[in-house]
């Protein structure tokens, strides 16, 4: 934590600030120059609160979140019980919560959740702009998730898992690529390449919350979007149509099986050996790097990550999966709620824990791209960015109800499987994609 | 008389005071969920939003939903091949198991197993069982040589279909073997033996005696196996979660989908209700046919 401080937050993006500057004026360093300090709230008298929150996938995260939880008992007396569900079943759960004004006080769930009920959720305003004057602002993306008004904080971000490529080196390297391809053409042939040397790839194409955000990838690279700036539904395009063909020689190269993929089967797959290239969080190499299993941690030095390759859009269109802190507007200790989130976003709190996620959480808040983890192992260096570069599953509109719903019910990685498989053609996969989502954009 | 002795005199009013608690109990928790799904299924509610009355808009919208039409189908279609398997394969072992077989207890305890096991436990298994990359079967006909790559059972929509139903059919065939167990066991020995001395063939007294004494427990146990297989979810949710390309999504599984997951709360509860005919029907159809007492004492309709 030595080399992990404000002073060299501060030294580090001298150059963005300098840039901003020049332009802008001194936009971004004067708040964070002058940001308050402290902020607290005092817990209500007998306080105790109930988290939900979604299961780990990787042990250091759920280590480090608990010692911090005690970390607050200890220094606010208030009592707090945390609850650990699959992400897939958070969101059920916190539907019903906004729905009936029972459970959970704060939820940490993912994507767009707190656009479906954004009445029901307590405003954390003060709480977001303290945390953001004081770390050096909360990434766009954030922002648009959890202030879609622009005013008002539904909750605060926590972070995003980022879906980048996974990769084994020697393989790519045996199928005749120096370094992972950085556009969609060249991907698309070290796929053909992969699949000659038997050392296949494959990405997930069924209903797989966090791994099927691939297919958002996939639309976007190539000029496609689910909805226009006015959330007009715009996703049967000709861009749409350019980006399922691609889809559609991708897939024949992929591995058999991926169509009924969820989330856990890339990373059982890549870490059994069948398969050299997916899309996943850093969890599989960590997985690797601490197996008990020497062949698996052996792995572990062959892996190695990359970006999404760039498609004719020509710029990075990444897709991840983001993580939200909402704390429920029926809880009866509001005050508690917003200092345990507090406290946990503290650099004291929240850099080991990002530490003990090892990169699998990347930071919504830019003075945490300084934290050491993103560099003590190179390899985690991809996934610092992964909030920065995250577009959101409802780009290119405004995010709320319809985007989550959109998102939730698989519209785009479906549109991409019928069109993948064959058992569409690109035209009527993307016809029943635009049906399907004018229902949600209808509000 | 005071009115409280008067009170615990009147058998009326004694009646009314027990059933109450009941009927307080199944106005809550049966009518009211249904009452107000039913409701919903009418409005353009979302999860955290009360919704305005539209109307029929849900419906008309989902008749022209293909995703939703493809469920029904798969709806009815699971339904229909998992209860008639789960039928034959449950009476069979029921006669099986009603025979004098040495360690006939210790079979009968075995045969209840998959419907202890938890469903979502049981539809883990079979979703490792079925694994594009490691499933067991795959594995063990490859090392026997008898195929040369592994099998994709959740990945084409017909091989998910089936493999879902051979899940559900594992999981409710003892419901169905050990009821009808319990019907055979009240089938008097003397109808098998009167028949045996007027020469009937086996197959003619599981025709003439068997099947007639037990109609009535295999239209209460069919009823009740249609109903859960019809409403399943679990399974589906667990194993492959409507995929692939929507092949295996049930009305009940597209429901929740729709509802909790997507936030379209009277979308859901449409699709929900929309499956109330379907279970009416059978069990009007299980109910009437009850009613016929001829019918239910093995005679002839008339």
């Amino acid at each position: 934590m030595s080399d992990f401080n404000r002073r060299r937050f501060l030294e580090s993006s001298a150059g963005v600030a300098a840039a901003a500057t020049v332009g802008a004026g001194s936009a971004l360093f004067a708040p964070f120059a002058q940001a308050q300090q402290t902020l607290t709230f005092k817990p209500e008298k007998g306080a105790k609160l109930r988290v939900l929150r979604w299961s780990r996938f990787v042990q250091g995260d759920i280590d480090a979140y608990m010692a911090n939880v005690k970390k607050f008992t200890e220094a606010t007396g208030v009592e707090v019980r945390v609850d650990n569900e699959g992400w897939e079943d958070v969101r059920p759960k916190a539907a019903v919560a906004a729905n009936t004004g029972a459970g959970p006080d704060i939820i940490l769930s993912t994507n767009d959740d707190a656009n479906l009920y954004p009445d029901k959720l307590l405003d954390v305003t003060d709480l977001a702009e303290y945390l953001g004057k004081k770390y050096g602002g909360w990434y766009p993306a954030g922002e648009a998730f959890m202030r879609p008004d622009g005013k008002k904080w539904l909750g605060l971000p926590l972070g995003a898992s980022g879906s980048l490529i996974v990769y084994r080196d020697s393989m790519v390297k045996a199928a005749g690529f120096a370094t992972f391809p950085k556009t969609t053409d060249e991907f698309l042939k070290l796929y053909k390449a992969l699949k000659e040397k038997g050392t296949p790839g494959g990405m997930a194409l069924g209903n797989a919350t966090g791994d099927s955000t691939w297919c958002n990838w996939l639309i976007w690279s190539h000029g496609g979007k689910l909805v226009d700036k006015t959330n007009k539904v715009v996703i049967d395009s000709p861009e749409t149509l350019k980006a399922l063909e691609y889809g559609k020689e991708l897939y024949a190269n992929f591995i058999p099986g991926t169509l009924s993929w969820l989330d856990p089967n890339n990373n059982k797959a890549f870490l059994d050996g069948q398969i050299s290239v997916t899309n996943n969080g850093i969890s599989v190499y960590y997985a690797a790097k601490n197996s008990a299993d020497p062949k698996i941690k052996e792995m572990a030095a062959d892996i190695n990550h990359a970006v999404f390759p760039i498609g004719p859009v020509g710029v990075p269109t990444e897709s991840h999966l983001f993580f939200n802190q909402m704390v429920m507007k029926y809880t009866k200790f509001p005050q508690a709620a917003k200092e345990f989130l507090r406290f946990m976003m503290e650099k004291e709190q929240f850099d080991p824990w990002l530490q003990g996620g090892g990169g699998y959480v990347a930071q919504p808040l830019r003075f945490y791209e300084n934290s050491t983890i993103w560099t003590s192992d190179p390899k985690n260096m991809p996934y610092r960015d992964s909030v920065k570069n995250l577009r959101p599953g409802g780009y290119d509109g405004k995010l709320g109800y319809a985007s989550a719903g959109a998102a939730a019910d698989f519209i785009i990685p479906n549109m991409v499987a019928e069109a993948a498989s064959g058992s569409k053609t690109p035209k009527e996969a993307a016809e029943r994609a635009q049906k399907r989502a004018e229902r949600y954009y209808k509000v | 008389m005071t009115l409280l002795a008067r009170f615990q005199n009147s058998r009326n009013a004694l009646g009314l005071a027990f059933m109450l608690p009941a009927a307080v109990l199944l106005l809550l928790f049966l009518t009211y969920p249904l009452g107000l799904g039913t409701y919903l299924g009418f409005t353009d509610a979302k999860v955290g939003r009360s919704g305005q009355w539209i109307g029929l808009e849900n419906y008309e919208y989902l008749w022209g939903d293909a995703v939703t039409r493809l469920a029904l189908f798969n709806t009815l279609f699971y339904t229909a091949v998992a209860s008639v398997l789960k039928f034959f394969l449950g009476l069979w072992l029921a006669i099986l198991l009603n025979r004098n077989i040495r360690f006939k207890t210790f079979f009968r305890a075995v045969i209840l197993l998959p419907y202890i096991v938890p469903t979502a436990l049981s539809a883990i298994a079979f979703w490792w069982i079925y694994d594009s990359q490691f499933s067991i079967i795959s594995w063990a006909l490859v090392k026997m040589g008898l195929i040369d790559q592994y099998i994709d059972f959740l990945g084409s929509p017909w091989n998910a279909r089936i493999a879902v139903i051979i899940a559900n059919v594992w999981r409710g065939v003892p419901f169905v073997a050990i009821t009808l167990l319990a019907g055979l066991q009240t089938i008097s020995p003397s109808y098998y033996e009167a028949s045996a001395i007027d020469g009937a063939t086996p197959w003619q007294q599981f025709r003439h005696v068997t099947m007639p004494l037990l109609t009535p427990i295999i239209a209460v146990v069919m009823t009740f196996s249609v109903l859960f297989t019809f409403t399943d979810f679990q399974l589906i949710y667990v194993i492959t979660r409507g995929g692939p390309l929507n092949a295996t999504h049930l009305m009940a599984t597209l429901s929740f989908q729709r509802a909790i997951s997507g936030g379209a709360l009277g979308e859901g509860a449409a699709i929900a209700i929309a499956m109330v005919p379907f279970l009416l029907a059978c069990v009007m159809f299980s109910f009437f046919g009850l009613q016929r007492r001829a019918w239910q004492q093995g005679g002839s309709d008339k």
